[in-house]
């Protein structure tokens, strides 16, 4: 089992990502240059965190013209699971892979802190192990994270069932707390919250174990029993 | 901005001739106070800087100590005061680029950042409004586009500061010891510039930090891309982990002047260096201006023949520029050329070393005048306590690092806001830093305030349960030239000798920043201590206080007001007697303390400092949610008065908190040790309360002080 963690120039949570899921996941991953061919066995692909290109223009819309994003598309196509996370979930908007827009949030400010957020959608590749509803402990820090889309996008969001996790407080401004959305075939998902940095205790303020099931449905996923 | 004329010849003795004005300005550079440590070197050797864990070499910029197991940490502090107060975002921004390659250029990846700023009165001062909030905006831009996190630090507002900015970063770095830079070099190696285009930012700016600061010269300051320095980061380590760095140094203040002339003199070799090849942003810029101009985000890197080609191709490979722009040659001369003409020529070893000062000293006058007060009418002190919350010193800083990315790279395992920091490290180990100043003490008592700074910063990461391992500091007065000024410089010095050799800790970096002064006058003397510890087991991460837990006190509490939040916050008054530290029952106090951590005796531990006990059992109380009923007869001290027992800040005192279980056990520990303590509370209810006997000294209730504590500060600066 692989999982191409695929590096942007600037991204900064790629070893990160890499360490979670080989050290605390025992998945197979591997760091991935964004002018790189991805590798050819991949069975899961990661956009981590970051400030691709210092997001100059607008976060993740520079990364998103990167060559390895026509490869990731077209695994996309294939179904494979895709998670974008933060600038990855912003690369992901941007490239198309996903609706709507990721703006500055409501203060204005960047926002590094603990929250919860609520499963919306127990049925995508790294939410299969939840309940519906639970809520998890986890870590944000974004300045462009107040996830937004227009009237027509967001009825069908609802109806294909594409809101996968919402905030618990309004944090950022986030349309009705969008915290994280997927694809129409729901393999693709992004999300603004930090996932790799809260699944070990030691650095989870109240509980690790809701954010790891983020890494355990994807182990389940990719059919390795935990 | 040039030499003194016994500057100047002592330089034409020294070459021999008269200089050319390219090499003149290349000497200016160099021997400006910023770059050389003409007034303070000489007092700066009695610091000690052994230890066990002490690595050192030829030409780092950062000090580099052993945590065990093959892994070490490197630690700088450095300051952009100058270029802060006249555009604070760049300036802030760029003083922590400039650490963070100075950590990098040990070949260490840099793991956190902590900073250090001060301000005016930033409740009445719009400007140092203004200031403040583009300095923490200028890092938190920085440092959280470079994905190294802003983990902690500390923040003070003072008079002394209006129109000024201190801006003070720290950076912390971890690697493997088998892939630090050896720092030599070799006649015919390269040497390449890498990273960022050379432009006309920052001209001048080592010499427009070592004057007062008179006119806004805003081309002085450089301009900020965190963008490239991430890249170069990634490339230089990269390049380290391929072996293609036999020597590195980050360009700071001085430019290529500076950094051509302190690795040929470090290493004992000549470079012949072309100016034409660097790479430039701007056109048409003379030989002069590359060599001293201050572009940020560029490291010297050198390399052997055999490497060049694997170096350029991570440099290409990342898309960061370079330029080849010399050679290592034999002797210590460093050539510059411009394509073929040589437009200076000088011996390093005099450059790299100017001639050092004696500045006289004598003791200020205004010591006298501030040393006796007229103690003041206590005020109603329930009320003061809640003012004290709200006092920008003391209240809440989450403002700031919420600003910050302080968890990226997933090793914060204790969080901003507590007493301290802490990080994990690769060999199961955790590493405790903190930073703390404090002006208002040292203007007191310049001796006993450093101490005091000093003695702060240990018992914070005692806090977390570790022990000290290194310290820098970092020393800021005004100007030199000022006698009494200068006292108080080597009193600080000698404050810090002091203390770091009672408790073993050696000094493994640091820097100086003087001339300190706006058109009011000098700052005050503000030396900033930041100390390293080290956790071999695991942190003691706080436990929440449960009704019933008991309030314990370590260290005794003195009749000592000078400079404290309480006199100079609520009575305007500056002066009366400074805390001082009586370093014996210190270190009894901190063993005591890491025992019990250790006996897993405490859930928490918390240091009091700022504000005095009412602040530090008010603060226990926000953060655990809870009342506490505190009794005043139980609390170790002399005969004091009710304010004064509230809020002194004597040094060394701890406040556990403790199961009723373990309190037995932690009692019999603590008198084994003969360390003055009490159980002078018990948590319960949802007042703040202070006894004495039976009278109510003053009670808030835990809401209400947490609203003061928690918002005080961010609606201060939200609303303009």
């Amino acid at each position: 089992m692989r999982v191409a963690v695929i590096v942007f120039p600037g991204s900064n949570c790629d070893r990160d990502m890499h360490h979670v899921l080989t050290d605390v996941f025992k998945l197979q991953s591997q760091l991935v240059w964004h002018t790189d061919d991805l590798p050819r066995n991949v069975d899961a692909i990661v956009l981590p965190g970051g400030f691709s290109y210092g997001d100059r223009l607008r976060a993740g819309v520079i990364a998103a013209h990167s060559p390895i994003i026509a490869q990731v598309k077209k695994m996309a196509e294939k179904g494979m699971p895709i998670l974008g996370v933060c600038n990855g979930f912003q690369i992901l908007t941007e490239s198309g892979l996903l609706p709507g827009a990721l703006l500055k949030n409501t203060s204005l400010s960047y926002i590094c802190k603990w929250t919860e957020i609520i499963v919306k959608n127990n049925k995508t590749p790294f939410t299969n192990r939840f309940k519906l509803n639970q809520r998890i402990p986890i870590a944000i820090a974004n300045g462009e994270g107040r996830y937004y889309a227009d009237k027509k996008t967001l009825h069908t969001l609802r109806k294909n069932n594409q809101i996968v996790f919402t905030y618990g407080e309004d944090i950022n401004g986030a349309t009705m707390k969008i915290a994280s959305i997927c694809n129409k075939e729901g393999n693709v998902v992004g999300m603004m919250p930090h996932p790799e940095r809260s699944a070990e205790q030691i650095l989870n303020p109240k509980d690790a174990k809701p954010a790891s099931m983020i890494f355990e449905s994807l182990l389940k996923t990719l059919g390795v029993t935990v | 901005m040039s030499l003194t004329p016994q500057e100047s010849a002592y330089l034409e003795k020294k070459i021999g001739r008269k200089p050319n004005p390219v090499e003149l300005q290349i000497v200016a550079a160099e021997w400006s106070e910023h770059c050389s440590y003409k007034s303070s070197k000489k007092h700066l050797k009695t610091l000690p800087r052994e230890g066990r864990r002490v690595i050192s070499g030829p030409g780092y910029d950062s000090g580099v100590l052993d945590v065990g197991n093959g892994y070490v940490v490197t630690v700088h502090i450095e300051s952009h005061n100058h270029p802060s107060a006249v555009e604070p975002y760049g300036g802030a921004a760029t003083g922590v680029g400039g650490v963070i390659r100075d950590i990098l250029s040990a070949g260490t990846r840099p793991i956190a950042i902590l900073d250090g700023l001060r301000f005016g009165d930033v409740e009445k001062d719009t400007h140092a409004r203004w200031l403040f909030k583009n300095a923490v905006r200028g890092i938190a831009d920085y440092g959280n586009c470079l994905g190294i996190p802003t983990i902690g630090g500390e923040i003070e507002f003072d008079r002394c500061f209006t129109n000024y900015a201190l801006v003070d970063v720290a950076s912390i770095g971890f690697g493997k010891k088998e892939r630090l830079i050896q720092n030599r070099a070799d006649k015919g190696d390269y040497v390449v510039l890498i990273g960022g285009s050379t432009g006309r930012d920052g001209i001048g700016g080592s010499q427009f930090a070592s004057d007062k600061l008179e006119s806004e010269n805003r081309s002085a300051v450089q301009i900020p891309d965190p963008f490239i320095e991430k890249l170069v980061i990634e490339a230089i380590l990269e390049a380290r982990n391929q072996k293609c760095i036999k020597a590195m140094k980050d360009l700071g203040g001085g430019g290529l002047s500076c950094a051509i002339s302190e690795t040929s003199d470090a290493l004992s070799v000549g470079i012949d260096l072309d100016v034409a090849l660097v790479h430039k942003r701007e056109q048409n810029m003379s030989p002069t201006e590359l060599m001293v101009s201050e572009s940020q985000e560029r490291m010297l890197v050198i390399t052997s023949p055999e490497k060049l080609h694997a170096l350029k191709e991570i440099c290409e490979k990342l898309r960061v520029s370079y330029s080849v722009v010399g050679r290592v040659t034999e002797g210590n001369m460093m050539q510059i050329k411009y394509d073929k003409d040589t437009v200076a020529k000088l011996p390093s070893d005099v450059v790299a070393n100017a001639p050092l000062l004696d500045r006289p000293a004598s003791v200020p006058k205004y010591l006298e005048k501030i040393s006796s007060i007229r103690k003041p009418k206590a005020p109603n002190l329930s009320q003061t306590l809640l003012r004290m919350l709200s006092n920008p010193n003391i209240a809440s800083k989450h403002w700031v690092y919420t600003q910050y990315d302080h968890e990226v790279g997933i090793r914060t395992v204790i969080k901003p806001g507590q007493d301290a920091s802490v990080l994990r490290l690769d060999n199961g180990k955790f590493l405790s830093v903190k930073i703390d100043g404090n002006s208002k003490h040292c203007y007191v008592n310049p001796r006993q305030g450093v101490i005091g700074c000093f003695d702060e910063a240990c018992r914070n990461i005692v806090c977390t349960g570790a022990t000290p391992i290194g310290m820098v500091d970092h020393l800021q007065f005004g100007n030199p030239e000022d006698s009494e000024i200068f006292w108080t410089f080597k009193e600080s010095v000698e404050g810090i000798t002091e203390y770091a050799k009672y408790f073993e800790i050696p000094c493994v970096g640091g820097k100086v920043s003087l001339y300190n002064e706006t058109d009011d006058g000098p700052i005050k003397p503000t030396p900033l201590i930041g100390v390293l510890g080290i956790i071999e087991d695991k942190p003691l991460i706080p436990k929440k206080a449960k009704k019933g837990d008991l309030l314990v006190m370590v260290g005794l509490t003195k009749d000592e007001l000078g400079g404290s939040e309480y006199y100079e916050y609520i009575h305007d008054i500056v002066g009366g007697t400074c805390p001082a530290v009586d370093m014996e029952s210190s270190r009894s106090n901190q063993e005591a303390v890491l025992e019990m951590i250790g006996q897993d005796m405490t859930k928490a531990v918390h240091d009091c400092s700022k504000g005095g006990l009412g602040v530090a059992i008010s603060e226990l109380c926000i953060t655990h949610e809870t009342g506490c009923l505190v009794s005043f007869d139980k609390i170790p001290s002399g005969r004091l008065a009710e304010d004064e027992l509230l809020f002194s800040e004597s040094h060394s005192r701890f406040l556990l908190i403790v199961a009723p279980s373990k309190i037995k056990a932690a009692k019999a520990l603590l008198e084994k040790r003969r360390v003055k303590h009490g159980i002078i509370g018990k948590f319960s209810g949802k007042n703040i309360v202070f006894k004495n006997k039976t009278k109510v000294v003053a009670s808030v209730m835990v809401d209400k002080a947490q609203e003061k504590w928690l918002n005080s500060l961010g609606s201060l600066v939200s609303h303009g």
